[in-house]
């Protein structure tokens, strides 16, 4: 059982304000992804929750209990961080096996080896496990790192862009085995990523962080449909959501400034006039880029399009969202 | 083509480096060979002129040095024994008999205490207070390092007879632990910077790591900031034994007889007749033996942490 729950945090470094009044519940078993573009806030955030930082306003409880006075081993959480740290002067080994050895825990040495070996084959770096940490690859590194986190069966998780330097096959092998190993747990899990699959296919709910606030938290089916503005409707969706002017199709709602169309969400055969620009022939879709009275977008046919560049095609939109001049949703 | 390269020198640079660097450690190493020559000369060849590279060598030095000795005369001859060791016999030699053993020993020991004693706790409170000065919020931080250093900027000597009379107060003249306390002073400031220096390169991650992975921050700093911190401490090690081994001027004014260190003691060894220069150069000798074995067993560590931490990526 892990809730986890930040209220009213703020912080800020100098005059860089990394946080600013977040308020978020994360349910028991929820697994959050954080989004955001570089400097929003999102390992932060992490850092609150673990107790390595402390906010200059707001409290972060677990569980109910205000934890904001506990050290990061009191609160007992595991973290995955953006640049590895990995121990320089310990092995592979040693380096999996050292939060077992903490004096908090005292493993036996028996349960030690078996926890080792099975996490490390988990995330297949069995290989490489008297190397010494500072003799692998960025990718094993990474695994490494997140090794280190899953050998104690916690109740929180935190992990700042774990799967990064990954290439895409392992990358996809590990979503999966992480997603298993949190579900089995029931573990929570706050989840720092840039890959829309990852986003999509693990969250249950998304945070999504700008300049320091939270601007939206839901599942991600919800943020996806529903985003409340331009900058959260853009965080997710590849490709991304095309963002034209409202007045280039009719019946723009009053006060509308720009109309947000998802690539799925363009009807093909009637509307308004195109030129295709470029057709990208992807295998399971292909992608059409499109200018419209000189505005770009993109959107989605089938596999087999016989269209090619220079040909016309009309367009409208399907289930648009409309946003107002600060970016806002209005409909 | 220039013989300048940045990739591998050229045979031609190799062996002048080499002709440089075998008569840079030929001319530092004269005095260090003349001194342990010196030590197996007699005592007329250790002072004959032109002093002599091949000579009749003899242990007379390191028996002197380790014995005090009388001069056999006209009536002790008939009562003496014959001989029952080699240096009974080296002695006897020399005209001499064997009444005892020397202070040579005890100083040599007082020398082994005190300068391992000063250096370990220069060790251990220069590590202390350099992980403070990197890691914590320390008020008037800059100032404090400041003044640390600046204990360090007049000659030492400067400040002996505040520090005698301090140590007379105190009854701590003349004692092992006074000539710790002071040395360990001394070095504070060396590996205090130095230190911080190498504690400063080792980034906090790895203990904000520790942290997350149940540790205190004491168990961090000794399970994660140490193991990596090694090679600095090697290296302050040697430079602060160095220092305290090696000290002259506070050990002649601080200590006579039960504290003395070898420094201040070697030069006052006077042979029956003279001043005994064999005895002196095999007390040389000798002394030289402990700091060369520390600095061969952290020489590792000392060749990668002279370059500070420059190695690290
Ligand atoms: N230790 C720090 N010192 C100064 N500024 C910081 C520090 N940590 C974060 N910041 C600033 O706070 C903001 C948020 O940072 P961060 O949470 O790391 O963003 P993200 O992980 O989303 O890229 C950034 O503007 C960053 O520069
Ligand atoms: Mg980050």
């Amino acid at each position: 059982m892990a809730e986890v729950s930040l209220q009213n945090i703020s912080r800020r470094y100098g005059d860089q304000v990394a946080l600013d009044d977040v308020t978020m519940t994360v349910p028991d078993g929820a697994f959050v992804v954080l989004l955001g573009p570089t400097g929003a806030g999102k390992t932060t955030t992490l850092r609150m929750v673990s107790g390595l930082d402390k906010p200059d306003v707001g409290k972060v409880l677990i569980n109910g209990e205000d934890v904001s006075r506990h050290t990061p081993a009191q609160r007992n959480v595991a973290m995955v961080f953006q640049q590895y740290s990995l121990y320089p002067h310990l092995s592979v080994r040693q380096n999996l096996a050292f939060p077992l050895k903490s004096p908090m825990l005292r493993t036996p040495e028996d349960e030690i080896t078996r926890k080792v070996a099975e996490v490390a084959e988990t995330l297949q770096i069995s290989h490489k496990l008297d190397n010494k940490a500072t003799e692998l690859s960025g990718g094993e590194m990474q695994r490494v790192s997140i090794g280190r986190a899953l050998v104690r069966d916690l109740q929180i998780y935190l992990m700042d862009e774990p799967l990064s330097s990954l290439d895409a096959k392992l990358r996809s092998d590990l979503r999966i085995v992480l997603k298993r190993i949190q579900t089995s747990l029931g573990a929570t899990m706050l989840y720092v990523t840039h890959d829309q699959i990852e986003a999509m296919t693990m969250a249950t709910h998304v945070g999504v962080l700008d300049h320091g606030k939270l601007v939206q938290f839901g599942p991600p089916r919800e943020i996806y449909q529903n985003p409340v503005s331009i900058y959260a409707a853009s965080r997710l969706g590849s490709p991304k959501i095309n963002i034209l002017p409202a007045d280039v199709f009719p019946a723009a709602p009053g006060g509308a400034h720009s109309i947000g169309l998802r690539p799925e969400h363009i009807g093909i055969g009637e509307g308004a006039e195109t030129r295709v620009v470029r057709v990208e022939h992807l295998g399971d879709q292909t992608r059409l880029h499109l200018s419209l009275n000189g505005h770009d977008l993109i959107t989605l046919t089938d596999p087999h399009s016989p269209l090619a560049k220079g040909d016309t095609l009309r367009i409208s939109p399907q289930s648009p969202l409309y946003f107002d001049a600060n970016g806002d949703r209005i409909t | 083509m220039s013989g300048f390269s940045v990739t591998e020198p050229s045979r031609r640079q190799k062996w002048i480096a080499g002709v440089l660097v075998i008569t840079y450690a030929l001319v530092t190493i004269m005095p260090l060979l003349w001194i342990i020559a010196t030590g197996f000369k007699s005592p007329e060849d250790a002072i004959s002129y032109p002093p002599k590279v091949v000579f009749q060598p003899s242990l007379e030095g390191y028996v002197n040095l380790f014995s005090s000795r009388t001069r056999i005369t006209e009536s002790m001859q008939e009562t003496l024994q014959p001989a029952e060791t080699w240096y009974d016999q080296v002695a006897r030699d020399s005209g001499t008999v064997i009444v005892g053993a020397s202070r040579y020993g005890q100083r040599f020991l007082n020398s082994v205490v005190i300068g391992f004693g000063s250096t370990f706790l220069a060790i251990v409170f220069g590590t202390t207070a350099a992980y403070a000065f990197s890691r914590f919020k320390v008020p008037l931080k800059d100032d404090l390092l400041f003044f640390i250093l600046s204990t360090r900027m007049m000659p030492p000597i400067a400040v002996a007879i505040p520090i005698f009379l301090m140590f007379r107060q105190l009854g701590l003249n003349d004692t092992k632990l006074g000539m710790i306390l002071l040395y360990t002073a001394v070095n504070l400031s060396l590996s205090v910077w130095l230190l911080k220096g190498f504690i400063d390169e080792i980034p906090f991650e790895y203990e904000e790591a520790a942290l997350i992975d149940g540790y205190t921050r004491f168990q961090a700093f000794y399970k994660v900031v140490l193991p990596q911190a090694a090679t600095g401490i090697a290296s302050t090690a040697i430079f602060c034994l160095i220092f305290a081994w090696n000290e002259y001027a506070f050990a002649v004014l601080l200590t006579s007889g039960n504290a003395q260190t070898a420094p201040p003691f070697i030069p006052t060894i006077i042979g029956v007749g003279g001043q005994d220069w064999p005895a002196v150069a095999a007390g040389a000798t000798i002394f030289l033996i402990p700091v060369m074995i520390f600095t061969i067993l952290l020489r590792k560590h000392l060749l990668r942490g002279i370059t500070f931490g420059a190695v690290r990526k």
